[in-house]
């Protein structure tokens, strides 16, 4: 249980085994010893949960090496060619070098194709598995204090994979991304005031202008990435300094961590876990056919296909542009784009911000100033599991809408009423989401309550001499018991200063009621956990 | 595990509200005592030597799979030519290189990572141990050092008791960064005019897209004995095919679409006038973000946006009748030259494309 070890002699001998030498030589440079012996038997949980967060470090590291690849063949420039590689269907046609050395990397350089497709999917995995981990250490509570700061390096590393994503797409020069771009332009020129000149110095002059490939060039392969590295590093160190949560269950407790020793299990599961995450997209890669874009051809401002759609996780915003009603001010001069303004900037502003503050309103709401290391069953805290399903719901529904073209004519639906009803369903959903994963969150306390009470159901129906029938129970091991009832059950706060409002200043009453009135609506509803009292209660007096 | 039941012991508290403790570790009132660890299963290979023979030589194989897939990669990458296509059922016809390259490099990284993980599974310890947390927080008496230890800096630097000093580093380090955002300013020219204007003038020749050669420099200009009702047809100016380099940012906000309709289905009396014979010019560009419009619906003349859907209506001035798009589509104003081609009578009247602050 405890690393150090009294009867380990003091080591003053010479090394003999190679892997002592080379131990030996660091030591007596780097002074390692002391953290090996901290770490190389560290402890880590083991749930199948806790390795989302590998797949996004793993989908990173392939990022990195496909994108070293890449950027031996591919040349960062708008300057226009006329092509005559191999790919015959685009024979003499004028495009920019860019478009041109990607479809260079496509046809004619071995492996390159395979690296391309491997660095679209593994970017397409990398954001994925970021959202499913955020989601995951949401609904567990595990952004609670102590790691409130490693749940915004995550937020900031959230933010820039979309970023990163988005830049990656717009490289190539194709007739998509060009239109990607165009977009993203227009949603550019609708910020008040300083949105022409972001615009004009971000693509170096008019849209598409000839710049703005290189530019994205460097903002893709350095400065993002760079930060990516720098934050990721920071989040591992965290996570090894304040060690992995954990969920309940005997033998684990807010003091402890139970699991399997770094050196060498985990060496092995998660190092083994990198080969599977890289083998499976290096296979997916070359199987399914991503980005084939020389079936767009080169970006030209006059050309469109219908049913373009974006990577996945720019959806959202597609569907939240599409769903926006077309409100435009204009006034003394100007132009305020209300409809590309809110469903660009406003709405993803405030759904990002919700996210990167949660944690903070929570300890607010909850007054909880301790640590937790235990996570939380989403059951446990309905309130929270509600914003979080309510939130996913908000999304889900812009991102529905992202594919509203593609869904009226798979379904031979009218793509004004696909609007129209997401554009209701966008507030009527989340609300009724909410109320919905809450009282399944109670109903599921209860069920929990009762397995407590009067065990599992065994599946064995036994008749009574009397001729009732009835389904055995089979009593629930000291083990689940425990688990079951360990969580804790929150009350909402008793806040003095709200009655009290004597000499305190306005505001801070205005808050103390905004808190009362929040920590009653978190907590003002609940299920209590069986006591010992009604346990022995339920065995004594028999099973209904 | 006596220590563990002791522990148990002091998690029996219920307090509640405001007063827990700082940095406390959250205690529960648990009304079942923590039993302790479980016992420890032992697995085949734990116990059966043959079983973990059987796991070590499984692992092996996996390993040699993998070695083997790597070496097939590198043969495959030498032997298969690179524009080889093969009909692989049921992938159909797909590049030979590509796809074995992909399976091989695939089978080698799983085969290695399956190999490590069944090693850790089958062979390594899965006896579950407690480690201690330690607290995060510093004890009182460290941080009481640190606090003294900073104040002594601070003293030492004579930040507090030198306020000139104080207050110039504070608006200096203000100031510094203006040079980071004053170097950016050549990123770009000013807008200044430039989304008001487009390349259309007085008797632009109106070429049709169509026509046009694969190295974009001659086309054809359009009779209006060219375009049926009900047709549409893509075009651009005539200066579009000396454009060079500046061919996207000119056909950014020139490009335009011609519909015939029958002059009696135009609801606009200036649509009409704006037109030849019922044959009407509307900017191509998206008034939301900027797509190009492209989907034409003959029967309402209906011409709707692919990437935001906003549809346009080209019989009442292109107004706005459906999606996000909030102005209506800009209509160059048409007419016959004397050749009996189609040209502008001048440039669009409004700017074209995506709103922008200083539009008005």
């Amino acid at each position: 249980m405890t690393t150090e070890n009294p009867s380990v002699t003091p080591y003053t001998g010479t090394p003999t085994t190679p892997a002592g030498k080379v131990g030996d030589y660091l030591d007596q440079r780097l002074g390692i010893a002391g953290a090996a012996k901290k770490n190389l038997r560290k402890i880590f949980p083991d749930h199948w949960s806790f390795m989302l967060g590998e797949i996004c470090l793993y989908s990173f590291i392939i990022l990195l090496l496909s994108g070293i690849f890449l950027t031996f063949f591919f040349t960062p420039s708008m300057n226009e060619v006329t092509y005559n590689g191999s790919y015959t269907p685009l024979d003499g046609i004028k495009m920019s070098e860019a478009y041109a050395s990607t479809l260079n990397i496509s046809f004619d350089v071995r492996g390159g194709l395979l690296m391309r497709q491997i660095h679209h999917w593994a970017a397409l995995v990398f954001v994925m598995a970021i959202t499913v981990h955020m989601l995951r250490i949401f609904f567990t509570g595990a952004f609670r204090k102590p790691r409130e700061l490693n749940w915004l390096i995550g937020f900031g590393l959230f933010v820039l994979a979309l970023l990163e994503g988005f830049a990656g797409y717009s490289l190539p020069d194709d007739l998509l991304s060009g239109t990607g771009l165009r977009i993203a332009d227009g949603v550019i020129l609708s910020i008040p005031i300083v949105g022409t000149y972001v615009s004009f110095f971000l693509f170096g002059g008019q849209f598409p202008g000839t710049m703005i490939v290189q530019r994205l060039f460097t903002i893709h392969i350095l400065l993002v990435p760079g930060l990516i590295l720098g934050l990721i590093t920071a989040h591992l160190i965290l996570v090894f300094y304040q060690k992995h949560t954990q969920w309940a269950g005997p033998g684990r407790n807010e003091k402890n961590v139970v699991g399997l020793p770094l050196m060498p299990v985990y060496m092995a599961k998660a190092g083994g876990f990198f080969f599977l995450v890289f083998g499976v997209i290096a296979a997916v890669g070359g199987m399914v056919s991503i980005n084939p874009v020389w079936l767009y051809g080169p970006y030209v401002p006059n050309q469109l296909t219908a049913g373009s759609q974006p990577d996945w996780y720019i959806g959202f915003l597609e569907g939240a542009l599409r769903m926006m009603p077309n409100v435009e001010w204009n006034f003394w001069g100007h132009t305020l784009s209300l409809n590309v303004l809110i469903p660009a900037a406003i709405v993803p502003g405030i759904l990002f911000t919700g996210l990167a503050v949660y944690p903070f309103i929570e300890a607010w709401v909850t007054g909880d100033k301790r640590e937790h290391h235990i996570l939380d069953r989403p059951r446990n805290m309905p309130t929270r599991t509600g914003i979080g399903v309510a939130g996913c719901t908000f999304y889900a529904i812009l991102w529905f809408n992202g594919a509203n073209d593609i869904i009226a004519t798979h379904f031979h639906l009218s793509l004004e009423s696909i609007t129209w009803t997401c554009r209701v369903l966008v507030f009527v959903g989340p609300v009724f989401a909410f109320w919905v994963t809450r009282r399944i969150c109670f109903g599921l306390q209860r069920a929990d309550r009762d397995k407590v009470l009067h065990g599992r159901e065994a599946g064995i129906i036994v008749r009574s001499p009397e001729g009732e029938f009835s389904e055995i129970h089979a009593p629930l091991s000291d083990g689940d018991r425990y688990k079951l009832t360990s969580h804790e059950v929150h009350r909402p706060l008793t806040l003095t200063e709200v009655t009290d409002s004597n000499g305190v200043p306005a505001p801070r009453v205005r808050r103390a009621k905004l808190r009362a009135k929040a920590t009653e609506w978190y907590f003002g509803e609940r299920i209590e956990k069986a006591t010992e009292e009604e346990y022995h209660e339920s065995i004594t007096g028999g099973h209904h | 595990m006596s220590d563990e039941m002791k522990h148990s012991d002091e998690l029996a508290h219920s307090g509640h509200g405001d007063d827990h403790g700082h940095g406390a570790v959250a205690l529960h009132d648990d009304p079942f005592a923590d039993p302790g660890l479980p016992e420890h299963h032992v697995r085949l290979t734990d116990i059966d030597e043959k079983a973990a023979k059987r796991a070590e030589r499984q692992v092996a194989i996996l390993f040699a799979i993998s070695a083997l897939s790597a070496i097939g990669f590198c043969v495959a990458y030498t032997e298969i030519p690179i524009n080889k296509i093969y009909d692989f059922f049921p992938l159909g016809q797909v590049g030979a290189s590509n796809l074995v390259l992909g399976a091989l490099l695939g089978l080698s990284l799983f085969s290695m990572g399956a190999g490590a993980v069944y090693w850790a599974r089958t062979l390594m310890t899965d006896v579950e141990f407690p480690q201690e947390r330690h607290h995060l927080e510093s004890d009182p008496v460290t941080k009481a050092e640190a606090i003294a230890e900073f104040q002594q800096g601070v003293a030492d630097s004579g930040f507090t008791s030198r306020p000139l000093i104080r207050r110039t580093l504070i608006g200096a380090m203000a100031v510094l960064p203006l040079p980071a955002l004053w170097i950016l300013r050549d990123l770009g020219p000013l807008p200044q005019q430039a989304l008001r204007s487009t390349a259309w003038t007085a008797g632009e020749l109106i070429i049709n897209d169509n026509t046009v050669s694969l190295d974009g420099t001659t086309g054809q200009g359009i009779k209006p004995a060219d375009i049926t009702i009900g047709s549409l047809v893509s075009a651009r100016p005539q200066a579009a095919l000396s454009a060079g380099d500046d061919f996207n940012d000119m056909m950014i906000k020139s490009a335009i679409l011609l519909v015939r309709m029958d002059p009696a289905d135009i609801h606009s009396q200036q649509e009409r006038d704006w037109g030849v014979d019922g044959i009407v010019a509307f900017s191509k560009i998206c008034t939301h973000v900027g797509c190009p419009v492209s989907l034409y619906e003959q029967q309402t003349h209906h011409m709707l946006c692919p990437c935001h859907q906003s549809t346009f209506d080209l019989t009442n001035d292109g107004r706005v009748i459906f999606g996000p798009a909030a102005r209506s589509l800009p209509q160059l104003p048409i007419t016959v030259n004397s050749d009996g081609y189609l040209v502008a009578v001048s440039d669009f009247t409004v700017p074209v494309g995506p709103s922008f602050w200083e539009r008005g």
